[in-house]
Protein backbone atom coordinates (compact mmCIF):
# COMPACT_ATOMS: atom_id res chain seq x y z
CA UNK A 1 0.00 0.00 0.00
CA UNK A 2 1.42 3.42 -0.81
CA UNK A 3 2.63 5.70 2.13
CA UNK A 4 3.03 2.25 4.62
CA UNK A 5 5.91 0.70 5.18
CA UNK A 6 5.62 -3.36 4.62
CA UNK A 7 3.23 -4.50 7.23
CA UNK A 8 2.57 -1.09 8.98
CA UNK A 9 5.03 -0.56 11.30
CA UNK A 10 8.83 0.54 10.00
CA UNK A 11 11.58 -1.70 10.01
CA UNK A 12 13.43 -0.16 13.60
CA UNK A 13 10.36 -1.02 15.16
CA UNK A 14 10.10 -4.42 13.60
CA UNK A 15 13.81 -5.05 14.59
CA UNK A 16 12.95 -4.23 18.25
CA UNK A 17 10.12 -6.19 18.57
CA UNK A 18 12.02 -9.47 16.93
CA UNK A 19 14.89 -8.72 19.43
CA UNK A 20 12.39 -8.97 22.02
CA UNK A 21 10.97 -12.19 20.42
CA UNK A 22 14.35 -13.80 20.04
CA UNK A 23 14.59 -13.19 24.08
CA UNK A 24 11.32 -14.56 24.86
CA UNK A 25 11.96 -17.77 22.41
CA UNK A 26 15.07 -17.98 24.29
CA UNK A 27 13.84 -18.11 28.13
CA UNK A 28 9.79 -19.89 27.71
CA UNK A 29 7.30 -18.27 29.69
CA UNK A 30 9.43 -15.53 30.49
CA UNK A 31 7.79 -11.69 30.12
CA UNK A 32 10.06 -9.16 28.08
CA UNK A 33 9.41 -5.72 27.93
CA UNK A 34 9.15 -4.12 24.43
CA UNK A 35 8.12 -0.50 23.42
CA UNK A 36 4.55 -1.13 22.11
CA UNK A 37 3.46 0.73 19.56
CA UNK A 38 0.39 3.26 18.77
CA UNK A 39 -1.77 0.82 16.46
CA UNK A 40 -4.22 1.88 14.60
CA UNK A 41 -7.01 0.18 16.79
CA UNK A 42 -7.79 0.24 20.40
CA UNK A 43 -6.35 -1.28 22.85
CA UNK A 44 -7.92 -4.98 24.00
CA UNK A 45 -8.43 -5.03 20.32
CA UNK A 46 -5.12 -7.42 20.06
CA UNK A 47 -2.62 -4.29 19.61
CA UNK A 48 0.30 -6.73 21.00
CA UNK A 49 -0.58 -9.88 18.63
CA UNK A 50 -0.86 -7.26 15.44
CA UNK A 51 2.24 -5.72 16.44
CA UNK A 52 3.85 -9.77 17.17
CA UNK A 53 2.37 -10.35 13.56
CA UNK A 54 3.59 -7.39 11.58
CA UNK A 55 7.38 -8.16 12.78
CA UNK A 56 7.21 -11.84 11.85
CA UNK A 57 4.99 -11.36 8.48
CA UNK A 58 7.23 -12.03 5.08
CA UNK A 59 6.15 -11.46 1.80
CA UNK A 60 5.21 -15.36 1.17
CA UNK A 61 3.27 -15.53 4.49
CA UNK A 62 -0.17 -16.83 4.53
CA UNK A 63 -2.60 -15.22 7.42
CA UNK A 64 -5.24 -16.33 8.94
CA UNK A 65 -7.06 -14.37 12.16
CA UNK A 66 -9.38 -15.79 14.45
CA UNK A 67 -11.38 -14.32 17.06
CA UNK A 68 -12.80 -16.91 19.43
CA UNK A 69 -12.60 -19.53 17.19
CA UNK A 70 -13.91 -17.54 13.99
CA UNK A 71 -13.10 -16.56 11.11
CA UNK A 72 -15.82 -14.17 10.40
CA UNK A 73 -16.30 -11.50 13.29
CA UNK A 74 -15.76 -8.37 13.17
CA UNK A 75 -12.18 -8.44 14.79
CA UNK A 76 -11.02 -11.02 12.76
CA UNK A 77 -12.03 -9.74 9.54
CA UNK A 78 -10.69 -6.17 10.50
CA UNK A 79 -6.96 -7.43 11.04
CA UNK A 80 -7.11 -10.10 8.18
CA UNK A 81 -8.02 -7.05 6.04
CA UNK A 82 -5.18 -4.72 7.43
CA UNK A 83 -2.59 -7.00 6.76
CA UNK A 84 -3.71 -8.13 3.41
CA UNK A 85 -4.05 -4.18 2.61
CA UNK A 86 -0.32 -2.94 4.59
CA UNK A 87 1.34 -6.25 3.43
CA UNK A 88 -0.35 -7.91 0.49
CA UNK A 89 0.23 -11.18 2.05
CA UNK A 90 -2.26 -13.77 1.00
CA UNK A 91 -5.26 -14.73 3.76
CA UNK A 92 -7.11 -17.86 4.39
CA UNK A 93 -9.58 -19.29 6.86
CA UNK A 94 -7.91 -22.84 7.00
CA UNK A 95 -5.87 -23.53 9.46
CA UNK A 96 -3.88 -26.07 7.23
CA UNK A 97 -2.94 -23.56 4.20
CA UNK A 98 -1.86 -20.69 6.98
CA UNK A 99 2.09 -19.96 7.84
CA UNK A 100 1.09 -17.58 10.44
CA UNK A 101 -2.35 -17.66 12.64
CA UNK A 102 -3.19 -14.13 15.26
CA UNK A 103 -5.50 -15.34 17.46
CA UNK A 104 -7.59 -14.48 20.16
CA UNK A 105 -9.03 -16.67 22.84
CA UNK A 106 -8.96 -20.07 21.30
CA UNK A 107 -6.69 -22.62 19.44
CA UNK A 108 -7.39 -24.00 16.63
CA UNK A 109 -8.84 -27.84 16.91
CA UNK A 110 -6.49 -28.79 13.60
CA UNK A 111 -3.51 -29.84 15.18
CA UNK A 112 -0.45 -27.29 14.09
CA UNK A 113 2.99 -27.84 12.66
CA UNK A 114 6.46 -27.07 12.76
CA UNK A 115 6.27 -24.72 9.73
CA UNK A 116 3.28 -22.70 11.45
CA UNK A 117 3.63 -19.80 14.18
CA UNK A 118 0.58 -19.05 16.56
CA UNK A 119 0.14 -15.26 18.02
CA UNK A 120 -2.00 -14.71 20.64
CA UNK A 121 -3.25 -11.82 21.48
CA UNK A 122 -2.56 -11.13 25.73
CA UNK A 123 -4.79 -9.12 27.66
CA UNK A 124 -2.85 -9.81 30.87
CA UNK A 125 0.66 -11.16 30.85
CA UNK A 126 0.99 -11.48 34.29
CA UNK A 127 -0.54 -14.48 35.89
CA UNK A 128 -0.10 -13.47 39.41
CA UNK A 129 -1.68 -9.85 39.07
CA UNK A 130 -5.40 -10.22 41.06
CA UNK A 131 -3.33 -12.38 43.97
CA UNK A 132 -0.22 -9.67 44.04
CA UNK A 133 -0.43 -6.14 43.55
CA UNK A 134 2.97 -5.17 43.52
CA UNK A 135 4.80 -5.58 40.21
CA UNK A 136 7.86 -5.21 41.96
CA UNK A 137 6.87 -8.27 44.31
CA UNK A 138 5.54 -10.81 41.57
CA UNK A 139 8.71 -9.80 39.22
CA UNK A 140 10.58 -10.95 41.90
CA UNK A 141 8.27 -14.19 42.52
CA UNK A 142 9.02 -15.15 38.97
CA UNK A 143 12.77 -14.67 39.35
CA UNK A 144 12.78 -16.75 42.36
CA UNK A 145 10.11 -19.24 41.23
CA UNK A 146 8.45 -18.77 44.05
CA UNK A 147 4.62 -19.45 43.11
CA UNK A 148 3.06 -21.25 46.23
CA UNK A 149 0.26 -17.63 45.84
CA UNK A 150 -0.88 -19.12 42.43
CA UNK A 151 -1.47 -22.84 44.61
CA UNK A 152 -3.28 -20.79 47.18
CA UNK A 153 -5.34 -19.64 44.81
CA UNK A 154 -6.26 -23.06 43.74
CA UNK A 155 -7.07 -24.16 47.37
CA UNK A 156 -9.08 -21.24 47.73
CA UNK A 157 -11.34 -22.11 44.53
CA UNK A 158 -10.92 -26.19 45.67
CA UNK A 159 -12.37 -24.96 49.35
CA UNK A 160 -14.84 -22.81 48.11
CA UNK A 161 -16.52 -24.87 45.11
CA UNK A 162 -15.56 -28.03 45.57
CA UNK A 163 -13.14 -27.58 42.32
CA UNK A 164 -10.86 -25.56 40.32
CA UNK A 165 -13.30 -22.75 39.22
CA UNK A 166 -10.65 -21.29 36.26
CA UNK A 167 -12.57 -21.62 33.02
CA UNK A 168 -10.10 -19.76 30.74
CA UNK A 169 -6.67 -17.99 31.30
CA UNK A 170 -5.89 -21.63 33.03
CA UNK A 171 -2.30 -20.71 34.97
CA UNK A 172 0.47 -23.04 33.21
CA UNK A 173 3.69 -23.63 34.22
CA UNK A 174 6.55 -23.66 31.14
CA UNK A 175 9.40 -26.04 31.05
CA UNK A 176 8.65 -26.27 34.29
CA UNK A 177 10.34 -22.96 35.42
CA UNK A 178 7.94 -19.79 34.03
CA UNK A 179 4.46 -19.28 35.31
CA UNK A 180 2.59 -18.02 32.52
CA UNK A 181 -0.61 -16.90 31.25
CA UNK A 182 -1.93 -18.73 28.74
CA UNK A 183 -4.36 -15.58 27.62
CA UNK A 184 -8.08 -16.01 27.75
CA UNK A 185 -8.24 -19.21 26.02
CA UNK A 186 -10.51 -22.09 27.44
CA UNK A 187 -8.86 -24.05 29.99
CA UNK A 188 -9.92 -26.95 27.40
CA UNK A 189 -7.04 -25.83 24.92
CA UNK A 190 -4.22 -25.71 27.66
CA UNK A 191 -3.37 -29.22 26.55
CA UNK A 192 -2.51 -28.40 22.94
CA UNK A 193 -0.33 -25.86 23.95
CA UNK A 194 2.03 -29.09 25.72
CA UNK A 195 4.31 -30.04 23.35
CA UNK A 196 3.00 -28.43 20.47
CA UNK A 197 4.80 -28.30 17.14
CA UNK A 198 4.16 -24.54 16.32
CA UNK A 199 5.94 -21.78 17.95
CA UNK A 200 3.78 -20.12 19.93
CA UNK A 201 4.04 -15.81 20.34
CA UNK A 202 2.07 -14.03 22.70
CA UNK A 203 1.95 -9.96 22.55
CA UNK A 204 0.80 -7.60 24.91
CA UNK A 205 0.05 -4.23 23.34
CA UNK A 206 -0.93 -2.27 26.41
CA UNK A 207 1.15 -4.12 29.05
CA UNK A 208 4.27 -3.67 26.54
CA UNK A 209 4.98 -7.45 27.02
CA UNK A 210 6.06 -10.31 24.82
CA UNK A 211 6.69 -14.41 26.20
CA UNK A 212 6.83 -17.23 24.03
CA UNK A 213 6.76 -21.03 24.51
CA UNK A 214 9.16 -22.47 21.38
CA UNK A 215 7.88 -25.88 19.52
CA UNK A 216 8.02 -28.68 21.59
CA UNK A 217 8.66 -27.57 25.17
CA UNK A 218 6.17 -28.82 28.39
CA UNK A 219 3.81 -26.80 29.04
CA UNK A 220 1.63 -27.95 32.44
CA UNK A 221 -1.42 -26.56 33.83
CA UNK A 222 -1.00 -26.32 37.08
CA UNK A 223 -3.26 -28.77 39.19
CA UNK A 224 -3.02 -30.82 43.03
CA UNK A 225 -2.44 -34.36 42.77
CA UNK A 226 -5.68 -35.14 44.04
CA UNK A 227 -7.34 -32.28 41.98
CA UNK A 228 -5.83 -32.81 38.58
CA UNK A 229 -6.60 -30.94 35.67
CA UNK A 230 -9.77 -30.85 33.82
CA UNK A 231 -10.38 -29.89 30.61
CA UNK A 232 -13.89 -28.34 30.60
CA UNK A 233 -16.27 -28.50 27.89
CA UNK A 234 -19.80 -27.72 26.87
CA UNK A 235 -21.88 -31.30 27.79
CA UNK A 236 -23.13 -32.10 24.15
CA UNK A 237 -21.85 -32.38 20.48
CA UNK A 238 -21.88 -29.88 17.65
CA UNK A 239 -25.19 -29.32 16.40
CA UNK A 240 -24.04 -28.67 12.68
CA UNK A 241 -21.40 -31.14 12.48
CA UNK A 242 -21.77 -33.48 14.79
CA UNK A 243 -17.79 -33.53 16.27
CA UNK A 244 -18.00 -34.81 20.23
CA UNK A 245 -14.00 -33.75 20.37
CA UNK A 246 -13.77 -30.09 19.36
CA UNK A 247 -15.10 -26.62 22.17
CA UNK A 248 -18.62 -25.66 21.66
CA UNK A 249 -20.32 -22.06 21.86
CA UNK A 250 -23.64 -21.89 23.12
CA UNK A 251 -25.95 -20.28 21.11
CA UNK A 252 -29.41 -19.62 22.49
CA UNK A 253 -31.89 -19.83 19.56
CA UNK A 254 -35.03 -18.79 20.61
CA UNK A 255 -37.02 -17.22 23.65
CA UNK A 256 -38.23 -20.54 24.39
CA UNK A 257 -35.23 -21.84 26.02
CA UNK A 258 -33.73 -23.02 22.96
CA UNK A 259 -30.54 -23.65 22.46
CA UNK A 260 -27.88 -24.64 19.95
CA UNK A 261 -24.25 -26.25 20.81
CA UNK A 262 -21.57 -25.73 17.79
CA UNK A 263 -18.03 -25.81 17.57
CA UNK A 264 -15.90 -22.20 18.22
CA UNK A 265 -13.88 -23.22 15.79
CA UNK A 266 -15.49 -22.40 12.38
CA UNK A 267 -12.98 -23.59 9.64
CA UNK A 268 -12.82 -26.87 11.97
CA UNK A 269 -16.96 -27.25 11.41
CA UNK A 270 -17.26 -26.47 8.15
CA UNK A 271 -14.38 -28.48 6.86
CA UNK A 272 -15.76 -31.88 9.03
CA UNK A 273 -19.20 -30.77 7.53
CA UNK A 274 -17.81 -30.53 3.69
CA UNK A 275 -16.33 -33.98 4.76
CA UNK A 276 -20.13 -35.41 5.03
CA UNK A 277 -20.60 -34.97 9.13
CA UNK A 278 -23.85 -33.81 9.78
CA UNK A 279 -24.90 -32.73 13.37
CA UNK A 280 -28.65 -33.13 14.80
CA UNK A 281 -29.72 -29.64 14.02
CA UNK A 282 -27.98 -29.98 10.51
CA UNK A 283 -29.67 -33.42 9.43
CA UNK A 284 -32.94 -31.07 10.10
CA UNK A 285 -32.14 -28.60 7.99
CA UNK A 286 -31.31 -31.41 5.48
CA UNK A 287 -34.62 -33.08 5.96
CA UNK A 288 -36.71 -29.59 6.30
CA UNK B 1 29.40 -24.97 75.96
CA UNK B 2 29.77 -28.24 73.90
CA UNK B 3 26.82 -27.58 72.36
CA UNK B 4 26.66 -25.88 69.25
CA UNK B 5 25.04 -22.33 68.59
CA UNK B 6 21.57 -22.37 66.57
CA UNK B 7 22.26 -18.32 65.55
CA UNK B 8 25.55 -16.20 66.50
CA UNK B 9 25.90 -12.62 66.05
CA UNK B 10 29.02 -10.88 66.55
CA UNK B 11 29.71 -7.28 66.47
CA UNK B 12 26.65 -5.98 64.73
CA UNK B 13 26.50 -2.69 64.55
CA UNK B 14 23.51 -0.03 62.38
CA UNK B 15 23.31 3.26 62.37
CA UNK B 16 20.55 5.66 61.14
CA UNK B 17 22.15 8.77 59.80
CA UNK B 18 23.22 10.17 63.11
CA UNK B 19 21.35 7.89 65.45
CA UNK B 20 23.26 4.36 66.74
CA UNK B 21 20.42 1.46 65.97
CA UNK B 22 23.10 -1.34 66.86
CA UNK B 23 26.31 -0.85 68.60
CA UNK B 24 28.57 -3.76 68.63
CA UNK B 25 25.74 -6.33 69.77
CA UNK B 26 27.08 -10.28 70.59
CA UNK B 27 23.74 -12.48 70.24
CA UNK B 28 24.31 -16.22 70.58
CA UNK B 29 20.98 -18.58 70.76
CA UNK B 30 21.63 -22.38 71.00
CA UNK B 31 18.39 -25.26 69.55
CA UNK B 32 15.28 -25.34 71.43
CA UNK B 33 15.51 -21.92 73.87
CA UNK B 34 13.79 -18.87 74.06
CA UNK B 35 16.10 -15.83 74.29
CA UNK B 36 13.79 -12.50 75.00
CA UNK B 37 14.99 -9.33 73.91
CA UNK B 38 13.81 -6.56 76.21
CA UNK B 39 14.14 -2.73 76.35
CA UNK B 40 11.93 0.60 75.85
CA UNK B 41 11.11 1.99 72.82
CA UNK B 42 13.31 3.22 70.37
CA UNK B 43 16.45 1.05 72.12
CA UNK B 44 16.77 -1.07 68.99
CA UNK B 45 15.41 -3.95 70.17
CA UNK B 46 13.19 -4.29 66.52
CA UNK B 47 16.32 -3.33 64.28
CA UNK B 48 18.15 -6.16 65.99
CA UNK B 49 15.22 -8.69 64.79
CA UNK B 50 15.73 -7.57 61.70
CA UNK B 51 19.53 -7.58 61.05
CA UNK B 52 19.34 -11.40 62.83
CA UNK B 53 16.63 -12.53 60.31
CA UNK B 54 18.39 -10.85 56.89
CA UNK B 55 16.21 -8.51 56.49
CA UNK B 56 17.86 -5.77 57.37
CA UNK B 57 22.20 -5.39 56.38
CA UNK B 58 23.87 -4.17 59.36
CA UNK B 59 26.89 -1.88 58.84
CA UNK B 60 29.20 -3.78 60.56
CA UNK B 61 29.60 -7.43 62.18
CA UNK B 62 28.24 -10.90 61.08
CA UNK B 63 24.95 -13.36 61.69
CA UNK B 64 25.33 -17.11 61.29
CA UNK B 65 22.92 -19.34 61.31
CA UNK B 66 23.44 -23.24 61.33
CA UNK B 67 21.36 -25.19 59.09
CA UNK B 68 19.67 -29.05 59.51
CA UNK B 69 22.40 -30.55 58.09
CA UNK B 70 24.82 -28.91 60.40
CA UNK B 71 26.66 -26.01 58.04
CA UNK B 72 26.99 -22.21 59.13
CA UNK B 73 25.55 -19.97 56.49
CA UNK B 74 26.50 -16.29 56.99
CA UNK B 75 22.95 -15.04 56.70
CA UNK B 76 23.74 -11.59 55.35
CA UNK B 77 25.86 -13.21 52.50
CA UNK B 78 23.32 -15.87 51.65
CA UNK B 79 21.59 -15.18 47.90
CA UNK B 80 18.37 -13.78 47.86
CA UNK B 81 16.57 -17.02 47.21
CA UNK B 82 18.12 -18.92 49.67
CA UNK B 83 17.13 -16.60 52.27
CA UNK B 84 13.84 -16.61 51.33
CA UNK B 85 13.76 -20.28 51.50
CA UNK B 86 14.87 -20.12 54.68
CA UNK B 87 12.37 -17.87 55.59
CA UNK B 88 9.47 -19.86 54.26
CA UNK B 89 10.51 -22.84 55.65
CA UNK B 90 13.31 -23.20 58.71
CA UNK B 91 12.59 -19.86 60.02
CA UNK B 92 8.99 -18.20 60.88
CA UNK B 93 8.34 -14.51 61.74
CA UNK B 94 5.80 -13.46 63.78
CA UNK B 95 4.41 -9.76 63.31
CA UNK B 96 2.95 -7.34 66.12
CA UNK B 97 0.84 -6.70 63.43
CA UNK B 98 -1.15 -10.29 61.93
CA UNK B 99 -2.29 -8.82 59.40
CA UNK B 100 1.49 -7.69 58.11
CA UNK B 101 1.84 -11.41 57.66
CA UNK B 102 -1.85 -13.26 56.68
CA UNK B 103 -3.34 -12.40 53.54
CA UNK B 104 -6.98 -10.87 54.26
CA UNK B 105 -8.70 -12.18 51.16
CA UNK B 106 -7.32 -15.91 51.80
CA UNK B 107 -9.57 -18.18 54.11
CA UNK B 108 -7.62 -19.75 57.14
CA UNK B 109 -6.98 -22.72 55.53
CA UNK B 110 -5.26 -21.06 52.42
CA UNK B 111 -3.50 -18.82 55.12
CA UNK B 112 -1.95 -21.99 56.74
CA UNK B 113 -1.41 -23.85 53.90
CA UNK B 114 0.41 -21.43 51.94
CA UNK B 115 4.08 -22.32 53.72
CA UNK B 116 3.33 -25.68 52.55
CA UNK B 117 2.65 -25.17 48.71
CA UNK B 118 5.17 -22.74 48.60
CA UNK B 119 7.17 -26.07 49.57
CA UNK B 120 5.85 -28.04 47.30
CA UNK B 121 3.49 -29.24 48.35
CA UNK B 122 0.70 -30.89 45.74
CA UNK B 123 -2.06 -32.79 47.63
CA UNK B 124 -5.14 -30.80 48.08
CA UNK B 125 -6.39 -33.32 50.71
CA UNK B 126 -3.20 -34.01 52.89
CA UNK B 127 -2.92 -29.32 53.12
CA UNK B 128 -6.34 -29.47 54.16
CA UNK B 129 -5.65 -32.07 56.77
CA UNK B 130 -2.31 -30.22 58.21
CA UNK B 131 -4.41 -26.72 57.85
CA UNK B 132 -7.25 -28.43 60.69
CA UNK B 133 -4.21 -30.24 62.90
CA UNK B 134 -2.94 -26.65 63.03
CA UNK B 135 -6.23 -24.88 63.38
CA UNK B 136 -6.89 -27.46 66.57
CA UNK B 137 -2.79 -26.40 67.92
CA UNK B 138 -3.80 -22.82 68.07
CA UNK B 139 -7.42 -23.90 69.21
CA UNK B 140 -9.31 -22.20 66.80
CA UNK B 141 -12.62 -24.38 65.52
CA UNK B 142 -12.69 -26.65 63.05
CA UNK B 143 -15.56 -24.76 61.30
CA UNK B 144 -13.58 -21.58 60.63
CA UNK B 145 -11.33 -23.13 58.80
CA UNK B 146 -12.82 -21.54 55.60
CA UNK B 147 -13.76 -18.24 57.30
CA UNK B 148 -11.93 -15.32 56.09
CA UNK B 149 -9.57 -13.48 58.91
CA UNK B 150 -11.20 -10.05 58.69
CA UNK B 151 -13.85 -12.55 60.63
CA UNK B 152 -11.65 -13.39 62.86
CA UNK B 153 -11.55 -11.16 66.48
CA UNK B 154 -7.26 -10.04 67.20
CA UNK B 155 -6.63 -12.19 69.66
CA UNK B 156 -7.28 -15.11 66.98
CA UNK B 157 -5.96 -13.07 64.04
CA UNK B 158 -2.38 -13.52 66.34
CA UNK B 159 -3.13 -17.49 66.97
CA UNK B 160 -3.63 -17.98 63.32
CA UNK B 161 -0.35 -16.52 62.54
CA UNK B 162 0.99 -18.59 65.00
CA UNK B 163 -0.60 -21.59 62.88
CA UNK B 164 0.61 -20.29 59.32
CA UNK B 165 4.27 -19.88 60.99
CA UNK B 166 4.84 -22.56 62.38
CA UNK B 167 3.05 -24.91 59.54
CA UNK B 168 6.40 -25.89 57.71
CA UNK B 169 7.98 -26.80 61.77
CA UNK B 170 10.71 -24.10 61.52
CA UNK B 171 13.19 -24.48 63.96
CA UNK B 172 13.86 -20.76 64.56
CA UNK B 173 10.91 -18.15 64.79
CA UNK B 174 11.31 -14.49 65.68
CA UNK B 175 8.44 -13.00 67.11
CA UNK B 176 8.22 -8.81 67.21
CA UNK B 177 5.91 -7.94 70.16
CA UNK B 178 3.40 -11.11 69.63
CA UNK B 179 1.53 -10.26 72.30
CA UNK B 180 1.31 -6.31 71.64
CA UNK B 181 -2.29 -4.67 71.29
CA UNK B 182 -4.11 -7.66 72.65
CA UNK B 183 -6.25 -7.17 76.01
CA UNK B 184 -4.80 -8.65 79.35
CA UNK B 185 -7.10 -11.72 79.50
CA UNK B 186 -6.60 -12.81 75.73
CA UNK B 187 -2.69 -11.91 76.05
CA UNK B 188 -2.54 -14.68 79.01
CA UNK B 189 -4.18 -17.56 77.00
CA UNK B 190 -1.74 -16.21 74.09
CA UNK B 191 1.32 -16.44 75.97
CA UNK B 192 0.49 -19.98 77.28
CA UNK B 193 -0.17 -21.30 73.82
CA UNK B 194 3.17 -19.80 72.99
CA UNK B 195 5.01 -21.40 75.44
CA UNK B 196 3.25 -24.86 75.42
CA UNK B 197 3.40 -25.36 71.48
CA UNK B 198 7.78 -24.00 72.30
CA UNK B 199 8.05 -26.43 74.92
CA UNK B 200 6.61 -29.30 72.59
CA UNK B 201 8.32 -28.71 69.52
CA UNK B 202 11.32 -27.70 70.39
CA UNK B 203 11.81 -24.12 68.85
CA UNK B 204 14.00 -21.98 69.19
CA UNK B 205 12.90 -18.20 69.40
CA UNK B 206 13.98 -14.87 69.32
CA UNK B 207 11.12 -12.90 71.25
CA UNK B 208 11.50 -9.02 71.45
CA UNK B 209 8.94 -7.38 73.85
CA UNK B 210 8.69 -4.40 76.17
CA UNK B 211 6.84 -6.59 78.94
CA UNK B 212 9.10 -7.60 81.71
CA UNK B 213 6.53 -10.17 82.85
CA UNK B 214 5.76 -11.85 79.11
CA UNK B 215 10.27 -12.29 79.16
CA UNK B 216 10.07 -13.83 82.48
CA UNK B 217 7.28 -16.59 81.92
CA UNK B 218 8.76 -17.32 77.77
CA UNK B 219 11.90 -17.02 77.96
CA UNK B 220 15.28 -19.00 79.41
CA UNK B 221 17.71 -15.89 78.77
CA UNK B 222 17.08 -12.44 78.34
CA UNK B 223 19.11 -9.55 76.47
CA UNK B 224 18.54 -6.20 78.13
CA UNK B 225 19.30 -3.37 75.27
CA UNK B 226 19.27 0.46 75.66
CA UNK B 227 20.12 3.20 72.87
CA UNK B 228 21.47 -0.36 70.77
CA UNK B 229 23.72 -1.36 73.22
CA UNK B 230 22.88 -4.95 74.66
CA UNK B 231 23.56 -3.53 78.14
CA UNK B 232 23.34 -7.37 80.22
CA UNK B 233 22.72 -10.37 79.20
CA UNK B 234 22.00 -14.02 80.97
CA UNK B 235 19.82 -16.06 82.79
CA UNK B 236 16.02 -14.48 82.90
CA UNK B 237 15.31 -15.07 86.46
CA UNK B 238 19.08 -13.93 87.16
CA UNK B 239 18.91 -10.50 85.81
CA UNK B 240 15.63 -10.11 86.63
CA UNK B 241 15.81 -10.81 90.35
CA UNK B 242 19.30 -9.51 90.55
CA UNK B 243 19.31 -6.73 87.85
CA UNK B 244 23.23 -5.62 87.60
CA UNK B 245 23.08 -2.94 85.26
CA UNK B 246 21.57 0.30 86.64
CA UNK B 247 19.16 0.39 83.30
CA UNK B 248 17.71 -2.84 84.16
CA UNK B 249 17.79 -2.23 87.61
CA UNK B 250 14.92 0.79 86.58
CA UNK B 251 13.59 -1.56 84.11
CA UNK B 252 13.11 -3.99 86.49
CA UNK B 253 12.15 -1.67 89.50
CA UNK B 254 9.50 0.03 87.21
CA UNK B 255 7.18 -3.16 86.99
CA UNK B 256 4.10 -2.19 88.76
CA UNK B 257 3.80 -5.05 91.79
CA UNK B 258 0.30 -6.26 92.69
Amino acid sequence: MKGYNFAYLDEQTKRMIRRALLKAVAIPGHQVPFGSREMPLPYGWGTGGIQVTASILGPDDVLKVIDQGADDTTNAVSIRRFFARTAGVATTTHTAEATVIQTRHRIPETPLREDQIIVYQVPQPEPLFRLEPSRVETRRMHALADYGLMHVKLYEDIARHGQISISYDYPVLVNGRYLMSPSPIPAFDNPKMDGMAALQLFGAGREKRIYAIPPWTQVRSLDFDDHPFRAINAPGNCGLCGASDSYLDEVVTDDKGGRLFVCSDTDHCAERRAAGHIGAEGLRDAVE
Amino acid sequence: MTVPTLLSARGLSLRFGSIPALVSVDIDLWPGEMLAIVGESGSGKTTLLNVLSGLTKPDDGAVWYRGPNGHMHEVHAMPAPALRTLHRSDWGFVHQDPRRNLRMTVSAGGNIGERLMAAGARHYGDIRAQALHWLAQVEIDADRLDDFPRTFSGGMLQRLQIARTLVTHPRLVFMDEPTGGLDVSVQARLLDLIRTLVARLGIAAVLVTHDIAVARLLAQRIAVMQRGVVVETGLTDQVLDDPQHPYTQLLVSSVLHT
